[in-house]
């Protein structure tokens, strides 16, 4: 029966694909185009299509050039640039959470085809380019038995991790390659269910403070409101005490952390709600404010209310903040990075987003590194594309883009959890 | 003399068609007091039962199809009637798969629609064990 069904849903999906099509809406800045959304009896649904590079490499601007500088990890999804020059890489796949409903065995099935099979990496390797001709030979396992890490964040000589259960610290020395001594724990960190596993994390400009992004445990409450305490938040957390406050609340998926370089300012990328049509909702890229309300699950951008929630809660909609910039519907950022001016003229000022790509689509969306310029330390104009080619012109998928990390002298490091590569992008 | 017999095949519902006709009813019943407590609690564990109890009656209501499908077959004088029983079991069959897509909506997503649904899927489901149970059995009255 399971199959039969899993079955029907492939035909009619692939019916629904052949005879209609996902206009693309002017969806970035401020003030994204809103369509009124819709749902048929199935959403609509384009899992990528995995394949190998072989020849072929992501697309970059003219004048500019990418390697791969590791490959065959174990699920790379965040990088943290050391002082000394080497790269820290995350490797892990965490979550896990239980499939409730028919549908959970369906969706979960057919969206794991668009994933690597390689299994959970639970370390950090460290890749280190000793003379510094941009070829990374060195390379280590720092740490391992890890749980599924994904955010990193150094502060002096503490390195911090945000494993999908608790926030951890290691001692770092400059030239390490491998660490001293276990992990010592901060804080555990919300970890029940676990629909979105991953937690973001930076560090405050004074290293006082860490911020932890936790998403949300369900794509709009269907595990129940009880599953969504402490979730779609931003922790402020002590780094001495590991005492916690919610920084910010209502937003669904903060996969990506940064503060502005030279201010006091937390920005995020956020992945918002499916299921609401191929055009909503857009996800975004925000400055953080402290206390704000960002919608989820109530309402999105703003005020719009999302009907499928109950009980409703019109006083919370009233107090929902809008996002500052819209990156278009389901592009799914889970990387962000200020840029630096060794990063060329036209790439100077902005940030980098990591855009993993789109499944509730039937014209993706994502699968690339897009960047926002910035004019007055805002958001200024229409997002470029950096890197592309993630997503085939024949429908295959050869990589997912996941964290980004800006080399100040020059380089985007550009962790691809698809083809288990860490990929390097300069300017010639 | 010649005497007219008429010979009348009145066929009771094969033990195994039975059993799966009977199972329809109080999964879809089932599914739909689910909903209806999805509806009034907004509690969404009411839900998840409801999407399962769907498929349980799919399960055992396309089984049923099947063996209604095999016996019309059988001739029969009743054949209007148990073409009838047929045809409800189909419809209640393709309208409890629509349910299970729209019970596939998240949350409250899934209403009005799954409750009317799942409130006509009850009732084909007892209106087919009716007919399938009274109409079809050895010498009773339909």
């Amino acid at each position: 029966m399971k199959a039969a069904n899993a079955l029907t849903v492939l035909a009619l999906s692939t019916l629904l694909v052949a005879c209609s099509t996902d206009p693309e809406p002017l969806q970035y800045g401020a003030e994204p185009a809103l369509p009124k959304p819709q749902r048929e009896l199935l959403p609509a649904m384009n899992i990528a299509d995995p394949v190998g590079w072989g020849e072929e490499r992501p697309v970059v601007p003219t004048g500019y050039s990418i390697t791969p500088i590791a490959t065959d990890l174990k699920v790379p999804r965040h990088t943290l640039l050391l002082p000394n020059g080497d790269i820290l890489v995350a490797e892990g796949k965490g979550g896990g959470a239980p499939k409730l409903r028919p549908k959970d065995f369906i969706a979960g099935y057919l969206k794991s085809k668009g994933t690597t099979s390689v299994e959970s990496g639970d370390r950090l390797t460290l890749l280190r380019d000793a003379d510094g001709d941009g070829t990374y030979e060195g390379r280590t396992v720092y740490a391992e038995n890890l749980n599924a890490p994904y955010g990193l964040a150094l502060v002096g000589n503490r390195l911090y991790v945000a494993n999908q259960d608790a926030l951890v610290r290691f001692d770092y020395q400059s030239g390490q390659t491998r660490a001293s001594s276990p992990p010592v724990e901060v804080t555990k960190l919300p970890s029940q269910i676990n629909h979105h596993w991953t937690k973001a994390l930076t560090a405050s400009p004074d290293g006082r403070f860490l911020y932890v992004g936790i998403g949300s445990n369900s794509n709009i409450t269907e595990r129940g409101m009880i599953a969504e305490h402490d979730r779609a938040v931003v922790w402020q957390v002590d780094a001495e005490t590991g005492a916690h406050k919610t920084f910010a609340s209502g937003l669904r998926n903060p996969t990506a952390l940064t503060f502005q370089p030279g201010t006091d300012q937390l920005w995020a990328v956020v992945n918002e709600r499916d299921e609401l049509g191929p055009n909503l909702v857009p996800d975004y890229l925000t400055s953080v404010r402290e206390g704000a309300f960002y919608g989820w699950p109530y309402s999105y951008w703003g005020q719009n209310i999302d009907t499928r929630v109950r009980p409703q809660a019109p006083q919370k909609v009233a107090s929902a903040v809008k996002p500052d910039y819209a990156l278009g519907s389901h592009v799914a950022p889970l990387g962000l990075a200020f840029s630096e001016p060794a990063m060329g003229p036209l790439f100077a000022d902005g940030v980098f987003v990591g855009e993993h790509g789109s499944w509730n689509r039937e014209e993706p969306s994502g699968y690339k590194v897009a960047f926002v310029p910035f004019r007055g330390g805002r958001p200024a104009g229409a997002p470029i594309d950096f890197v592309t080619g993630f997503m085939g012109a024949d429908g295959k998928t050869r990589g997912r883009p996941v964290g980004v990390t800006v080399d100040p002298r020059g380089a985007l490091i550009i962790a691809d959890d698809l083809s288990n590569t860490i990929w390097r992008v300069t300017p010639r | 003399m010649e005497l007219a017999v008429e010979r009348i095949h009145h066929r009771a519902l094969y033990p195994v068609h039975a059993f799966l006709l009977a199972a329809t009813v109080p999964l879809f019943l089932g599914t739909l007091l689910a909903d209806t407590a999805y509806w009034s609690t907004f509690q969404v564990q009411w839900k998840n039962f409801s999407s399962w109890l769907n498929v349980g009656g799919l399960l055992f209501g396309g089984l049923t199809l099947l063996f209604a499908l095999v016996g019309l077959r059988h001739s029969s004088l009743r054949r209007g009637r148990y073409l009838a029983y047929v045809l409800l079991v189909l419809a209640m069959w393709v309208l409890g798969f629509f349910n299970a897509l729209v019970h596939a909506k998240d949350a409250w997503g899934v209403m009005p629609e799954g409750l009317v649904l799942s409130v006509i899927v009850a009732l084909l489901a007892c209106a087919a064990c009716w007919l399938g149970f009274s109409s079809l059995r050895t010498g009773g009255t339909p």
